[in-house]
């Protein structure tokens, strides 16, 4: 496999969906809230693209919503994932074998236990359908992939050299864990953040999808999916837009995520996770 | 190994009295008597009284939550609020399709993948192998729930080949059951051997480098015969990780999917129970789902330290 070719081709469609979603905040063909019944279930053509929904609602235009949403729920739970994971996992590396690194691991092994997407539900079901609650209970997940990740990575670090060379320097170990691991950490960060962002987008579908992430009227791909469903054999075409967004969205995150560790770590070329 | 194994029971007990609680807790911020909602609006204040002690909602959350623990324990998962049967009676039924689902996923997920893995692995860098990871990339991307749409688009709708949801029921033969199980294990099953076929050939493709590798051909086996005798067992540990997670993600994929398909398993018991506010009947199966997943997980950690004696060690 070529390094730069994933690398290219993941780019450009995440980048695709990334402008798209950027695009729909100053501009998108047309209204989503205004219903138009003469217009509905139109196919593909020049005035609708992508075709209308059963509302006469333009695709294009919620499929560009929808990445706005997708998009945004990924970022944020990522953001969780990362900011509460990374932490923990530098402290836990940082008081090895101490009670705190015994307590996090522990943590990290009960929340993976759990399936992710049935907790989910149990959370948005608690606390409500809504986008803010998807997002928090991906977010939940995210969080010991980064501690673990964080964790591993950063005990190696530990047992270098110019860490050594810092502990005598007298600097704490929150001190080096901040100014000397984590710039270390970066690229395995980004790599990781790009799979656990095609994932999260994945999860918001699953969600959407059986009605427990974002509401009506915000747009999302897999709700759309949803309705399209009971008018699959009269209007194919619903059902095949928002789900081409959320695979080709879903792919380029995967390409850019394998082509920037083997950029980033030739060793690893072969090893895929 | 009898130390590994016991130390890992200990901690399969605590995930299970942690999880007990964490499901507990979520159900008890549930906003909505169960009661009330039961009664309808016109309900009087005595009459949903008398109904809450009847249906133990009045005791102290700490007595519900021992009894509920006490009562699974001894196979009594309580009566449902809504339909009044026992809640263990109302899993029985489901399990029966819920479980045969993930397991046929399970299995094809595992017949497709290791051919495919193995096929990729030792043509590295091939034509075949650039074209099936390919695929496999693709098959990582897709949702299932969306796979499964187009499945009955094609089958079901055009082809006529298959019903698009619903299921005759045991009784009716397993012929027809499993006919009925197809569409919805398949949709299962590929987006997870695509994971699958992609460890498969990573975990090879790092053991056909080892040295243990060249001792084999050296000693005069065929290139076949070593990745068959050497090479697929020490691939094995990554494999079975993954096929234990897996597990997890199909029993709560089926939730998904049997939503497409209409099947009347554990995951449209669970959101029908939600929306009747049947409370009992939702943390007793996502504790059942739980449970089941967290004994998978240890299943795979004592199969693995059989399987690799290096592993046996505490870390």
């Amino acid at each position: 496999m070529n390094i730069s070719r994933n690398i290219a081709i993941g780019a450009m469609l995440s980048g695709v969906f990334t402008i798209a979603a950027l695009v729909s905040f100053v501009w998108i063909p047309y209204d989503i809230e205004a219903l138009s019944i003469a217009e509905r279930m139109r196919t593909p053509s020049l005035a609708h693209p992508l075709g209308t929904d059963h509302f006469g609602r333009d695709i294009l235009s919620m499929i560009m919503m929808g990445a706005r949403t997708s998009i945004a729920v990924a970022f944020v739970a990522v953001g969780i994932g990362m900011g509460f994971g990374v932490p923990l996992g530098l402290a836990a590396a940082a008081k090895r074998g101490s009670l705190m690194d015994e307590l996090i691991g522990r943590g990290n092994d009960l929340v993976f236990a759990f399936p992710s997407l049935l907790i989910a539900i149990l959370i948005t079901a608690t606390f409500g359908p809504s986008a803010l609650n998807a997002i928090i209970a991906i977010g939940i997940f995210n969080i010991p992939v980064f501690a673990r990740l964080t964790r591993g990575a950063a005990l190696s670090l530990w047992k270098r050299d110019f860490i050594l060379a810092a502990r005598v320097a007298g600097k704490g170990s929150a001190h080096i864990s901040v100014e000397h691991i984590l710039p270390n950490l970066s690229n395995l960060l980004i790599v990781q953040g790009t799979i656990q962002f095609s994932l999260a987008i994945l999860a918001e579908a699953a969600l959407s999808y059986v009605g427990l992430g974002a509401q009506p009227p915000t747009a999302s791909w897999g709700r759309m999916l949803a309705d399209s469903q009971t008018m699959i054999s009269l209007a194919p075409h619903l059902a095949l837009f928002p789900g081409m967004a959320i695979v080709l969205t879903v792919l380029g995150l995967n390409l850019l995520g394998d082509g920037l560790r083997d950029f980033f770590d030739p060793r690893l070329r072969n090893a895929e996770k | 190994m009898l130390r590994f194994a016991i130390l890992r029971l200990v901690s399969l007990g605590l995930s299970l009295v942690v999880a007990s609680i964490v499901i507990f807790t979520l159900i008890e911020i549930i906003p909505g008597d169960p009661a009330a909602f039961m009664l309808g609006l016109n309900a009087q204040a005595d009459t949903i009284a008398v109904l809450r002690a009847e249906l133990g909602l009045d005791a102290s959350p700490l007595e519900r939550y021992f009894g509920w623990v006490t009562g699974m324990l001894t196979g009594d998962f309580g009566t449902s609020y809504t339909y009044r049967t026992p809640v263990s009676e109302m899993i029985g039924e489901r399990l029966w399709i819920s479980l045969p689902l993930a397991l046929i996923a399970l299995g094809l997920s595992t017949l497709i993948a290791f051919p495919v893995g193995i096929l990729a692995a030792s043509r590295r860098g091939s034509l075949v192998d650039t074209v099936v990871m390919g695929f496999t990339q693709l098959g990582v991307a897709i949702p299932n729930f969306w796979f499964a749409m187009l499945m009955v688009l094609v089958f079901s709708i055009n082809l006529r080949w298959f019903s698009a949801g619903g299921f005759p029921g045991w009784d009716e033969g397993l012929f027809a059951c499993l006919k009925a199980l197809t569409l919805p294990a398949i949709s299962l099953a590929l987006p997870q051997a695509s994971i699958l076929a992609r460890v498969m050939r990573s975990a090879l493709v790092d053991t056909l480098d080892e040295d243990f590798m060249r001792t084999a051909r050296a000693k005069g086996l065929t290139r076949k015969q070593a990745i068959r005798h050497h090479a697929l067992r020490n691939a094995m540990i990554p494999v079975l990780t993954i096929i234990g997670l897996q597990f997890s993600f199909l029993l709560a994929g089926a939730i998904i999917i049997e939503n497409v398909f209409f099947l009347p398993g554990l995951g449209r018991l669970i959101f029908q129970a939600i929306s009747q506010r049947d409370l009992i009947v939702v943390e007793s199966v996502v504790m059942l789902l739980v449970f089941a997943v967290i004994l998978v997980n240890f299943a795979v950690d004592i199969t693995y330290a059989l399987v690799d004696p290096r592993l046996r060690r505490p870390s």
